[in-house]
């Protein structure tokens, strides 16, 4: 097993869950409460240096009784070294961690699209909205295990608000203010952009 | 001559004005030889159709015998809209505004089974089928299809062309979207996108 893991044991002792090494792999459980001051001391702290944030994602069990878990994998350029976080999430309440783009820049887009995929919220995001799916899309999470595979809507409905889009309407603020769609998003959505407030989508009805 | 006339081109609309004779089937034949020969795609390639279709066009199977040697990436100049892969619901605005954006006379080529019927993504995210979307012309099937299958469907394209005439100006009509932002009736698209072969045995939650 990875010695980082014996290191954050003495360092966070009750933040620290279960560790398991998988395929090689090792994986460590951490409280969310702690996983900022745990990824700070994991890319700074003296022998560990995981300055490379390789991925984000979660995983969402089959089991409702399983929570849903946040993986961050690291990895050490300069010691070569492997290190899998996850970060449990009780499904019964909000679900919401640190972001880490305080740290990382590149995490921006990677919990975007666990926001996008699970509706998982990231506490400090500077841009938490909408990477894969539209900003007006209203059905959902896609990922999570109560998400119909085919979508909510009925395909023709989903068909109609597809051709009723304005292929400029996926745009940043910073791109559709200087573009011809601009005046054609909704008003109530132009003002969420201009506040800088993004993402924020109604829950469907039956979810 | 009423708005929807003008909006044809000057020839159709005089000699749709006369009755089927000798004289309009010797000029189909010309018009339609010339357009036949001169199809001009404007590649749509979303997936890995896209990379069927670049075989098609390289020098093996060389698209250029058929009159197809220049691809057009703008709208504007293209004949035949080649949607080479699946579609997305995101990009079903954009390949409606390219459709849109072509000149009549224009034609549509759907490759493969994802642009044809959704193929194995029967899911949230992808257009059940193009037609749901644009007129389509021609079908392709496979997964991809092979360069052979794509010429047959090119050859049946121009078959088609061929058989056009100039009496039949409602050839040339534009596709406008219904009152309800469809260009098919609702009932009409939720049949088309109906799971269909493997995809009813998938899993449906929720
Ligand atoms: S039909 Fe097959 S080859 Fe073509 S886009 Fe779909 S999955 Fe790819």
């Amino acid at each position: 097993m990875n010695p980082t893991v014996q290191a954050l044991r003495n360092k966070f002792q009750g933040a620290i869950g279960r560790a398991a090494v998988s395929c090689g792999d090792t994986i460590v459980y951490v409280k969310a409460a702690n996983l900022s001051e745990v990824m700070v001391f994991l890319k700074e702290g003296p022998d560990q240096e995981y300055n490379y944030l390789v991925d984000i994602t979660a995983v969402e069990y089959r089991d409702p009784e399983r929570p849903l878990e946040m993986v961050y994998e690291l990895f050490s350029l300069a010691r070569r070294a492997q290190l899998r976080v996850k970060v449990e999430l009780d499904k019964s309440e909000e679900l919401v961690v640190d972001s880490l783009v305080p740290l990382w820049n590149g995490a921006n887009w990677l919990e975007r699209e666990v926001y996008d995929m699970f509706g998982v919220r990231f506490a400090g995001h500077p841009d938490l909205r909408r990477i894969l799916m539209w900003e007006t899309y209203a059905e959902g999470h896609p990922l999570r295990k109560d998400f119909p595979l085919r979508g909510r809507f009925s395909r023709a409905e989903q068909v109609r608000q597809a051709l009723n889009a304005n292929p400029e309407a996926h745009y940043s603020m910073e791109e559709i203010s200087i573009a011809e769609a601009y005046h054609e998003i909704p008003a109530e959505m132009r003002e969420r952009l201009a506040r800088g407030e993004r993402g924020k989508i109604a829950e469907p009805e039956n979810s | 001559m009423g708005l929807d006339q003008l909006k044809r081109t000057g020839t159709e609309s005089v000699v749709s004005s006369i009755s089927p004779n000798w004289v309009t089937t010797r000029l189909d034949f010309l018009i339609n030889w010339g357009r036949s020969n001169s199809l001009w795609p404007m590649p749509f390639g979303t997936a890995c159709c896209a990379i069927e279709f670049m075989a098609t066009a390289a020098s093996r199977y060389d698209l250029a015998r058929f009159g197809m040697e220049r691809m057009s990436f703008s709208p504007r100049q293209a004949d035949v809209l080649l949607c080479a892969g699946r579609v997305p619901f995101k990009l079903a605005s954009v390949i409606r505004r390219i459709y849109d954006q072509m000149p009549q006379p224009k034609w549509v080529i759907s490759m493969g089974a994802c642009a044809s019927t959704g193929g194995i993504f029967d899911n949230y995210a992808m257009v059940q089928g193009i037609d749901t979307v644009i007129p389509v012309d021609v079908y392709v099937p496979g997964c991809p299809p092979r360069p052979e299958g794509l010429l047959y469907g090119i050859l049946m394209l121009q078959k088609k062309v061929r058989g056009e005439t100039l009496a039949d100006s409602s050839l040339r009509d534009e596709d406008e979207l219904n009152s309800q932002g469809l260009r098919l009736p609702p009932s009409l698209v939720d049949e088309l996108s109906e799971p269909f072969g493997n995809s009813i045995h998938q899993t449906r939650s929720g």
